[in-house]
């Protein structure tokens, strides 16, 4: 007698299977569509609504009005101001952390581990508070304003200035920047960078040539960690940075708040998630080709 | 400093040594990776340095390589001292065990990499790495990945990556460790053949006994840190010094026996043996014969000329090749191993037998 075929069965255990991984990630899927894909399309929906002269926002006559302001040049000039905040916080981040997270990776598992919990001992904190604790050590008779004076920066006064908002995103997002990297670089197989010295590189050049590359998709990762918040901070312009200038987070608030111009402050959202995904994607694109 | 060797028509010729070792230590902490290391290689030699894992083959390697400082001792390359010289300053290259191919880099790329980084300009490079890859026949492979190749073709890209730079001397790190047998031992030969051509000196580590007597002119069998023994593959196969030696090589005997005078030891039955050691009185050694060294006859038919030993047959293995008798002595069994050929008068178990062996065929080892 010969054994009979059963795809039905395997059919069934799959399907089983797919229903199984269904329920698991139900109360997530939940989460998602009811905190962000919902308010995400209230967004989008706002960014084509139209604005009546009192200020209200109602969905009908679906225009482009709101997309087309965000080309003026009030606007421009607060986008733009933002993105260079956010490029200098990164590649200050960058300088900082490549260093710190090289260093991490090369000690002794122990004291790695130790080293990495001191990097996250700031998340112990919260944000807002620490945020307001530079704001002291900025002050005028601060000690950072003292220090920095004392050592011939100037009178040493940064608060409510861009340095001081970029002063305050470094420090808040650095370990955004450092667990990338150090995640990338401890995965490098150093017998490579062994490797590349014993084919007559010398220590820069095994570095330039082997571990920059193989670490950057740990670079890019952190970038964009600490690139994405960055550009569309909110909190710590408001505190360190005054309200003279103003960037892209509380312009947004601004449009739907003081100046009641929802479809604006919703087209401008949309422009930031959209500098958000193409950096995310490019992120992936990068990581796929790396790995 | 140089020795003397006589080349195949017999005259004496003149030549330097590749690598030097004197007296190198490696510590690791409270580890010592190698102890006390001497050791010369000849150039234009395929050396290989043969012992179990973490008997400090690797840290040896990694020490005339400059990836590693001797915690003592000096390591001269072709009569130059390297002290602290970086690895990229040594006239060598490494293959390593793990291929340590560059994972974002094509095989051309990968093979080109020590010819760029000494600057070489980009028409004699494309050359060289056309010329390298051919020789390890992956001519058409140049631009894929690492990533993308077979273990064996990884090995054989880090090989063209060694080899293209023309070292004085190549370090190789039990390069054929994660191939399957049967590539494995085409890649013995491919490598010696190899070796041959290029004519460079190869200091090759192996755990693999069989590997190191296939390929090498020498072999350093290694110990604890220690190098036991220096010698030909035979002269290690047939003159054995050590237990572990003879041990670590194929399958053998010993009888448990002590120095008597220069030229004789005592078994432990008593029976005196003529074998010359350097041993003082008394020293409790062993005698080693292999197992196909030892010749099985009827009781008290042995020749006169060989030294003797009665015992029983305890049991016959038929192997096809070989049957491997299992011969119960008084005091100890003996494995003799006989060509298959005598199968039609083969022995059976409970037969009274005598086990000789040429004098020559045995060695006086200690430890
Ligand atoms: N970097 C190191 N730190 C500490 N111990 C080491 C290190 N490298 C090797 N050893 C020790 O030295 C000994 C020899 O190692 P190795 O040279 O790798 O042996 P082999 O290559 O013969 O297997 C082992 O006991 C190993 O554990
Ligand atoms: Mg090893």
């Amino acid at each position: 007698m010969t054994e009979v075929a059963t795809p039905g069965l395997e059919l069934q255990a799959e399907r089983a299977e797919s229903r199984r991984g269904f329920l698991l990630g139900l109360p997530a899927v939940v989460y998602l569509v009811v905190f962000f894909v919902i308010p995400l399309g209230i967004v989008i929906a706002y960014s084509f609504a139209t604005r009546t002269r009192t200020g209200r926002t109602e969905l009908r006559d679906w225009n482009l009005e709101a997309y087309e302001r965000l080309g003026e040049s009030v606007v421009r000039a607060v986008a733009f101001r933002s993105l260079w905040i956010a490029v200098a916080s990164t590649l200050i981040c960058l300088a900082l952390a490549y260093p710190l997270a090289y260093f991490i990776s090369t000690r002794k598992p122990a004291t790695r581990n130790l080293l990495l919990v001191a990097v996250m001992i700031p998340f112990w904190s919260n944000f807002l508070i620490r945020t307001y604790a530079w704001r002291v050590l900025l002050d005028s008779d601060g000690l950072f304003t003292r220090v920095a004076a004392e050592v011939g920066f100037g009178d040493g006064r940064i608060l409510f200035t861009n340095k001081a908002v970029i002063l305050g995103l470094v420090y808040g997002y650095l370990p955004f920047m450092v667990l990338p990297l150090y995640a990338a670089i401890e995965r490098i197989d150093w017998s490579l960078v062994e490797g590349a010295r014993d084919l007559y590189a010398s220590g820069w050049a095994a570095f330039r040539r082997v571990v920059w590359p193989l670490s950057k998709p740990g670079v890019i990762a952190g970038s964009i960690l600490v690139f994405v918040p960055s550009f569309g901070a909110y909190v710590t312009p408001a505190i360190l940075g005054g309200n003279k200038k103003g960037l892209v987070g509380s312009y947004i608030v601004d449009q739907f708040m003081d100046a009641r111009n929802g479809p604006l402050g919703a087209s401008l959202s949309v422009m930031v998630l959209a500098v958000m995904l193409i950096g995310t994607l490019v992120y992936f694109r990068q990581g796929g080709r790396n790995l | 400093m140089a020795d003397t060797i006589t080349d195949p028509t017999g005259a004496a010729t003149a030549t330097s040594n590749a690598v030097q070792l004197s007296g190198v230590t490696k510590r690791f902490g409270d580890v010592v990776a190698v102890d006390d290391l001497d050791l010369s290689i000849t150039d234009g030699e395929f050396f290989s340095l043969l012992g179990p894992s973490g008997c400090g083959k690797t840290t040896t390697l990694r020490m005339i390589a400059g990836l590693e400082l001797p915690t003592q001792g000096s390591v001269k390359i072709h009569g130059e001292e390297m002290g602290l010289r970086p690895p990229n300053k040594r006239p060598v290259n490494t293959v390593f065990q793990s291929y340590a191919l560059f994972p974002h880099m094509d095989v051309r790329a990968n093979v080109g990499f020590g010819l760029e980084m000494r600057k070489v300009d980009k028409a004699e490079r494309d050359e060289q790495i056309a010329w390298a890859i051919d020789l390890v026949e992956m001519g058409g492979m140049g631009h894929r990945k690492p990533g993308q190749l077979s273990g064996g073709q990884q090995q054989r890209v880090a090989l063209a990556r060694a080899l293209v730079n023309r070292p004085e001397v190549l370090l190789l790190d039990e390069p054929l460790g994660a191939l399957d047998l049967k590539l494995r031992q085409q890649m013995q030969t491919e490598l010696k053949n190899l070796q041959r051509e290029v004519g460079i000196t190869f200091v090759y580590v192996t755990h693999d006994q069989e590997e190191a007597v296939t390929m090498s002119d020498r072999i350093g069998v290694m110990h604890e840190g220690r190098l036991l023994q220096v010698d030909t593959p035979e002269a290690i196969y047939e003159r054995p010094t050590t237990r572990f030696v003879a041990d670590f090589i194929g399958r053998t005997n010993f009888l448990e026996a002590t120095v008597a005078g220069r030229d004789e030891v005592v078994l432990a039955n008593g029976d005196r043996l003529r074998l010359s050691s350097d041993h003082a009185d008394g020293t409790a050694v062993a005698v080693t014969v292999r197992p196909e060294r030892l010749t099985v006859h009827g009781r008290g038919q042995a020749p006169d000329d060989q030294h003797r030993i009665d015992g029983v047959l305890e049991s016959a293995v038929y192997l096809g090749n070989a049957i491997i008798y299992t011969i119960s002595i008084d005091w100890m069994r003996l494995e003799v191993r006989c060509p298959a050929t005598l199968a039609g008068h083969r022995r059976s178990a409970g037969d009274d037998v005598t086990v000789s062996f040429e004098p020559e065929h045995a060695s006086v080892v200690v430890g």
